[in-house]
């Protein structure tokens, strides 16, 4: 059973991420949305705090906030809302770290 | 899938209830099924009918009542969180005696029970909020 | 729908600079009656809701945290504190408040509702739930 972890806030302003990064487990995957995205931005200190996790990021969130993929970690995969419903499908429950 | 989705926020205030409406209307074309959409704390601001967003703007309330209307969605606003925070239909205006409605076209205001109900009935509960 | 699900509500906000925990025990209230299998979390600054000695007075807000102890009446008996996020906060079980309930199977004896967890511990009964209530 594999959870999918919300993350909407960026990480420079809440704690969000650092719980639910250090709570995540097993097959769990995490998707950031909102101004969660700033997370995966790579040459932020936020970023070693996605190391070992199946992350994925919210595209028009990137693009709304003018953050080129190039800018992203490696391994991040971005989706759209569809593929985000994909995620939800994909995993048995959703937790989002408000 | 069927879902529930719980709504948070109200307009504009925060990205939530946009991000819950795009959510909503991609998992409405991926041919899945939307059981409830449960508006809870602010949230209930998105069933007024009363916002004047600019006009170069998005317009959130008329957004998820056309949803609504396309798809037939079940919208429901939180009856004590709408009580707070002053959304009104003719019940509540008659059961509170208040001069005036502003519930928005394809929400209605219930119990917490539908939210309850909505994550019984659903495989998912996704969450949008602050 | 004859299944039961296994609800966990998480608490994860200070009490009254914000209404979130207060409306999360309205539906944790509600939600009592369809007989689910409950439990509630409590971390980050969610621990904050369960400490002792609320004086609400000064703020002119209705003080909510007795609503808690009455929590073991409407049969929720799980109650998830997490340690890490007690003792960032330079808190411990003694500050807050002891929640009971009556086991109805043994003569009503009253037992602990809290269950101290580090934060992996949560993480497993957070594995187990089907549904996942944040607010």
């Amino acid at each position: 059973m594999a959870m999918l972890h919300l993350v909407n806030k960026s990480p420079y302003d809440a704690c969000s991420l650092d719980t639910a990064s250090s709570i995540m487990k097993g097959d769990d995957s995490l998707l950031l949305i909102e101004d969660g995205v700033y997370a995966a931005v790579k040459s932020g200190k936020a970023a070693a705090r996605l190391a070992g996790l199946k992350v994925s990021v919210l595209g028009p969130d990137l693009a709304a906030r003018g953050i080129g993929e190039d800018k992203l970690i490696d391994g991040v995969t971005v989706v759209d809302y569809a593929g985000f419903v994909d995620m939800v499908e994909a995993n048995d429950k959703v937790q989002s770290w408000l | 899938m069927k879902l529930t989705i719980q709504v948070n926020e109200g307009p504009y205030q925060h990205q939530s209830a946009d991000s819950a409406y795009f959510f909503t209307k991609a998992a409405l074309e991926k041919g899945h099924e939307i059981f409830r959409v449960f508006f809870y704390h602010d949230g209930v601001n998105n069933g007024t009918r009363l916002t004047t967003p600019p006009q170069d703007d998005r317009n959130i309330v008329n957004r998820w009542s056309e949803l609504a209307k396309e798809h037939n969605l079940d919208m429901v606003v939180c009856v004590a969180a709408a009580q707070r925070r002053g959304i009104v239909d003719d019940g509540e205006a008659q059961r509170n005696g208040k001069d005036a409605t502003n519930i928005a076209d394809g929400f209605r205001i219930s119990g917490l029970g539908q939210l309850v109900e909505g994550a019984i009935q659903s495989d998912r509960l996704v969450v949008f909020g602050d | 729908m004859s299944d039961t699900k296994k609800f966990m509500y998480i608490n994860r906000k200070a009490p009254y600079g914000t209404i979130y925990a207060w409306e999360a025990l309205e539906v944790i209230l509600i939600g009592a009656a369809f007989e689910q299998d409950v439990s509630l979390a409590f971390i980050d600054d969610g621990v904050y809701q369960l400490t002792k000695g609320q004086d609400t007075g000064g703020i002119g807000m209705k003080n909510f945290s007795p609503t808690y102890s009455a929590l073991g009446d409407y049969e929720i008996t799980k109650i998830y504190v997490e340690k890490e996020s007690l003792e960032e906060r330079g808190l411990t079980l003694d500050d807050l408040q002891h929640l009971v309930w009556e086991d109805e199977d043994e003569d009503w004896a009253e037992k602990d509702s809290i269950r101290l967890v580090s934060r992996s511990e949560l993480a497993d009964v957070l594995a187990t739930q089907d549904v996942l209530f944040n607010f």
